[in-house]
Order: C-alpha cells, then sequence, then structure tokens
C-alpha cells in the first residue's frame, strides 16, 4: 500500500484552537497543501487577519504577519511591494474584510495588487460573539440581530465578490461553497489559482470561501452545510466573477 | 486493499468524515479523548477504497489513506 493522503508540509504540528468541523481549519490545509504543491512555503508570507484566525500564524509553517483588523491587504501590499519575489496572502473574515476593511480590500482589488485574497464569509463575528456581520443574510438571527437581520434597520448583506469585480484591478475572483466532496475539491482548485496567478504576476486575485461558524449559527457542522447550501447560497452564488 | 487511520486526540468529533464516507466504513466512537470529544473510528476496513473523501473532507486533518 501507498500513502495517498499526509498532513500537508504547508502546516505545523500544532493542533488547531477552532471548533469542530468550523471551515477555518478546512482553509488553512488548503492554503497549506497548495503551497506545497507549488514549493513555495518558503518563499511565502502571509497576513493574518483579527477574528477567530487570529492566531493562524501558530498553524502555518510558512512566515506570518500580524495586521490589525482588516489592514491585511494594506499590509500585503507593502510587503509584496517591497520583497516581489514572494508570495504574499491575505487570510481574512468577513468582519475583517467587508466591514473594518472595506476600504483596505476594495483599493487593493482597484490597484491590482499583486496578491492573493482568502476570504472566509462565515456571516459573522465568530470571535467575538457572533454578532452581526456585512455578510448577514436577510432574516438571519445573530446576537445583536436576534429575531433576524431586519434590511430596515440594518440595510443589506454585502457581495463581496460581485463589487470588486466591477474593478478592472482584479485578474481571478471566484466564489465556493464547500459543502460536498466536489465542492471541496473545487475550493482547492479555486485556492491553487489564486496562488498561481500571483506566481505568474497576474495580480490581485481573491478566493471568497462560503464557510460555516457551527458555534454562532448553534448548529452541527453537517447542519451547517446544509444551511450554506439551502440559504447562503441564494444571497451568494457560488462561481467565478472575474478570470482574465 | 486500503486503510486509514485516524489521529484520535487530533479528532474534534465533527462527524463530517462518517458523514461523507460513501462506504460508510468511519462511526462515532462511544468514549472521549482528551480534549473532551467523542472521535471517530474506522471501522469497516474490508470496504474501504482509500479513496481519501474523509481526509479530503476532515478539518482537523486528523486522518491519514494509504491504498
Ligand atoms: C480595531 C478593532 N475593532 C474591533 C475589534 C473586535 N473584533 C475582534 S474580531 C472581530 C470580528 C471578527 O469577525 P470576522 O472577521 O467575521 O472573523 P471570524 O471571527 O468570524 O472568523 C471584531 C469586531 C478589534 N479586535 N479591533
Ligand atoms: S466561533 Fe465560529 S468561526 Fe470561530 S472557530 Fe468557532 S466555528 Fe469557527
Ligand atoms: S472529519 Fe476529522 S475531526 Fe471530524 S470526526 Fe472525522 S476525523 Fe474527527
Amino acid at each position: 500500500m501507498q500513502k495517498v493522503y499526509s498532513r500537508p508540509k504547508g502546516l505545523t504540528d500544532a493542533e488547531f484552537a477552532y471548533c469542530a468541523g468550523c471551515f477555518h481549519s478546512v482553509a488553512h490545509r488548503m492554503i497549506a497543501e497548495v503551497m506545497e504543491e507549488l514549493d513555495i512555503i518558503d518563499r511565502t508570507i502571509g497576513v493574518c487577519p483579527v477574528g477567530c484566525a487570529v492566531f493562524m500564524y501558530e498553524y502555518m509553517a510558512c512566515d506570518m504577519i500580524e495586521a490589525a483588523h482588516g489592514r491585511a491587504p494594506a499590509v500585503a501590499t507593502g510587503v509584496k511591494r517591497v520583497l516581489p519575489d514572494r508570495i504574499v496572502f491575505s487570510y481574512q473574515g468577513d468582519g475583517d474584510l467587508a466591514s473594518i476593511g472595506t476600504a483596505e480590500i476594495i483599493h487593493a482589488a482597484a490597484r491590482g495588487e499583486n496578491i492573493t485574497v482568502i476570504f472566509i464569509n462565515n456571516t459573522t463575528y465568530g470571535m467575538t460573539g457572533g454578532q452581526m456581520a456585512p455578510t448577514t443574510l436577510v432574516g438571519q438571527k445573530s446576537t445583536t440581530c436576534p429575531s433576524g437581520r431586519d434590511p430596515k434597520q440594518a440595510g443589506y448583506p454585502l457581495r463581496v465578490c460581485e463589487l470588486l469585480a466591477t474593478l478592472d484591478g482584479p485578474s481571478y475572483i471566484e466564489r465556493v461553497a464547500p459543502t460536498n466532496p466536489a465542492g471541496f475539491n473545487r475550493t482547492k482548485k479555486a485556492i491553487r489559482k489564486a496562488f498561481e496567478n500571483q506566481l505568474e504576476g497576474k495580480g490581485f486575485s481573491l478566493v471568497e470561501i462560503l464557510s460555516n461558524c457551527p458555534t454562532q449559527w448553534k448548529m452541527s457542522p453537517i447542519e451547517s452545510l446544509k444551511w450554506i447550501d439551502e440559504h447562503m447560497t441564494k444571497t451568494f452564488p457560488p462561481g467565478v466573477f472575474v478570470d482574465r | 486493499m486500503a486503510e486509514i487511520k485516524i489521529d484520535r486526540e487530533r479528532c474534534k468529533g465533527c462527524e463530517l468524515c462518517v458523514h461523507f464516507c460513501p462506504k460508510g466504513c468511519i462511526e462515532m466512537e462511544n468514549g472521549y479523548n482528551r480534549k473532551g470529544y467523542q472521535p471517530s473510528t474506522f471501522v469497516k476496513r474490508d470496504k474501504c477504497t482509500g479513496c481519501a473523501i474523509c481526509a479530503l473532507v476532515c478539518p482537523d486533518v486528523a486522518i491519514e489513506v494509504w491504498r
């Protein structure tokens, strides 16, 4: 027998501190696998978010920097411009990227910065206790909208891929839903392409991963996958928005 | 011939591997690991094809696969 799956070299030995079934773990592992496949672990620099993934530097075998909340694309821009031979990615939740960091992501995309952005949309502020996020669905309950998001009071969810796709800067934008094995494969492929684009100097690439937060959604991990399919994909349809 | 190994201490009992294994080779254990989770366990060696779907979906990278 031959070994067909081992722990990727892009990860350290540390155990993830995330909740059971959380897709932060899945996304970390896929980034690690892609770094190993492309043989770029030694020259990759990741920028951690503020949010549940704040300790991402404990888990990744590449270099990592911590950015202030939402500023990861600005930090990544600086790193990439000073060290253009490095592969630079930011990793951000929806509170980080689509709320406090809206300006940074829009301008990094508009500049066509040659960086890779992995965007974890779990429709909530997981770390701080499940508050409403810019991506919380209409009618979805959270600790700050306990009877469901009411557009009259809180407006509508922000569709980041669609918004950024109106700009000329981005070279690749895709939204994926890893809710079954095919979706997991699609997600890995998208992450790989987002890194390959940077290696080819194509410019700004962003992958939005429709993710779960079983803890704040108060669901089992399996239920959370069904909820992504049945509800999240209606507001956030998966697909390729830019590829050039 | 195929084989998987589940790292009982890394497993958080999320049940994704149990749910997605196309051959139903994995079940949840009754006991608890040091973290206090009920881990999954490989029960049907003879049915396993080594497709590695369990490893593909495991968030905690707790599964190794041989084929
Ligand atoms: C400048 C600043 N404002 C607010 C906070 C509090 N805070 C910590 S994490 C977070 C939101 C995290 O949500 P998200 O980015 O969706 O990540 P998740 O935890 O869901 O993975 C906030 C508002 C902070 N740490 N720094
Ligand atoms: S609170 Fe939510 S996002 Fe944070 S680790 Fe737990 S499941 Fe993941
Ligand atoms: S997918 Fe991984 S963490 Fe979840 S029950 Fe199976 S082995 Fe455990």
